[in-house]
């Protein structure tokens, strides 16, 4: 009779198949076939949301400017630019705190998904140079992002979002 | 000639601990703060001043204060240094909760603040251990392993922490102290041999079982 012997090389091969399928299935994050293949929506940064202001104003400008807020806008998925997205900015600036008032204000997104607003300069507080964003309209989910600055000197930040349909 | 050696180490002492703060204190970035975020950023310093002299004072290193008396203001001092903890993190809180709570709550994006936290949770543990010491009769062996393994938590928790803020502290003058506070820490263990009581336990009682 020729029974099956489990021999190590088998156990080897199987073991790094599952492993192998583990970390496909572990990787690839949502798994919703609209996203499967496309980009993947950004995802909320910890801490993103500290001293948020629902509802802040469309500004040209918060304060007396001089520090650029930058990014873009994107649809998770496809990545088309979308346009007409609301997204706020605070930081603790050289003109007030992170939470005051007037340290906030919000933006539009351009036809090409792109936004820029001035901005005091900011300043490094509790231990990091950086600025605070989000979305948090209808359409799609809420993001938050807190980008740190690679240098307390620079006078622009970026961040980008790509958004997933609510 | 010893009194001026004690003067030398005394005057150096202080310079070494006021130096950083005097450089904090003309920090550009202190224009665009509220006082009660300046006051906890300065009282965030003093406790680290204070790690520099807790263990000189443990040790009975410094001058005029040999270990016993040393001891007696090493306590004092440790008073001080929990209510520079607690007036650093309250005028956090002040400034802004959320970030705060996060840290609090290790959910914070900053990694500094995991370090600062862990050595704010050794300092009041280590505190709380020297009060309760004489109360609840703890042996001078779990005392003497206790107090200092968190006194190194403490040490090596703050020194991260402060070396990975960047703040109103001068990056030169933070690192030069925060290495002397590292240097008389491992000093102070060294000389105390605190890890020896756990195998000295052992060995202390296979040599007392084969006692008379």
């Amino acid at each position: 009779m020729t029974g099956y012997l489990s021999t190590r090389r088998d156990v080897l091969a199987l073991g790094s198949a599952a492993a192998g399928a583990a970390l496909v299935a572990g990787t690839s994050g949502l798994v919703t076939p609209a996203f499967a293949q496309g980009l993947a929506p950004t995802p909320t940064m910890r801490g993103g949301a500290n001293n948020y202001l629902p509802g802040a104003p469309i500004v040209s400008r918060i304060g007396g400017g001089g520090f650029w807020m930058t990014g873009t806008v994107r649809r998770a998925g496809d990545g088309a630019p979308l346009p007409g997205i609301r997204i706020q900015v605070w930081a603790h600036t050289t003109e007030g705190r992170e939470d005051d008032r007037h340290s906030h204000g919000a933006t539009l997104t351009g036809p090409d998904g792109v936004f820029r607003l001035e901005m005091p300069q900011i300043v490094p507080i509790f231990g990091q140079p950086h600025g605070h964003l989000a979305y948090g309209g209808q359409g799609f989910r809420t993001v938050f992002l807190r980008p740190v600055m690679p240098s307390a000197r620079d006078t622009s930040l970026s961040a980008h979002f790509v958004l997933q349909p609510a | 000639m010893a009194s001026f050696r004690a003067w030398l180490i005394w005057a150096g002492l202080g310079l070494a601990i006021a130096l950083p703060v005097a450089i904090a204190a003309t920090s550009p970035l202190l224009a665009w703060r509220d006082p009660v975020y300046i006051a906890s950023g300065f009282a965030g310093m003093l406790a680290l001043g204070l790690l520099l002299v807790q263990p000189l004072l443990a040790g009975g290193y410094l001058p005029g204060l040999p270990v016993g008396p040393g001891r007696l203001v090493h306590r004092w001092a440790g008073l001080v240094l929990v209510a520079m903890v607690v007036s650093h993190v309250l005028g956090l809180w002040l400034t802004s909760a959320p970030d705060v709570i996060d840290a609090l709550l290790f959910d914070s994006p900053t990694p500094f603040s995991v370090w600062g936290v862990v050595a704010m949770w050794a300092t009041f543990a280590a505190a709380l251990l020297a009060t309760l010491r004489g109360r609840l009769h703890i042996p001078p062996r779990v005392w003497r392993v206790g107090h200092t393994g968190l006194a190194v938590v403490i040490v090596v928790g703050s020194v991260v922490h402060a070396l990975l803020v960047e703040g109103s502290m001068g990056v030169v003058s933070k690192a030069v102290f925060c290495l002397l506070v590292l240097v008389a820490t491992a000093k102070l263990v060294a000389d105390l041999r605190a890890w020896t009581l756990l195998a000295r336990r052992r060995s202390a009682a296979a040599s007392q079982s084969g006692q008379p």
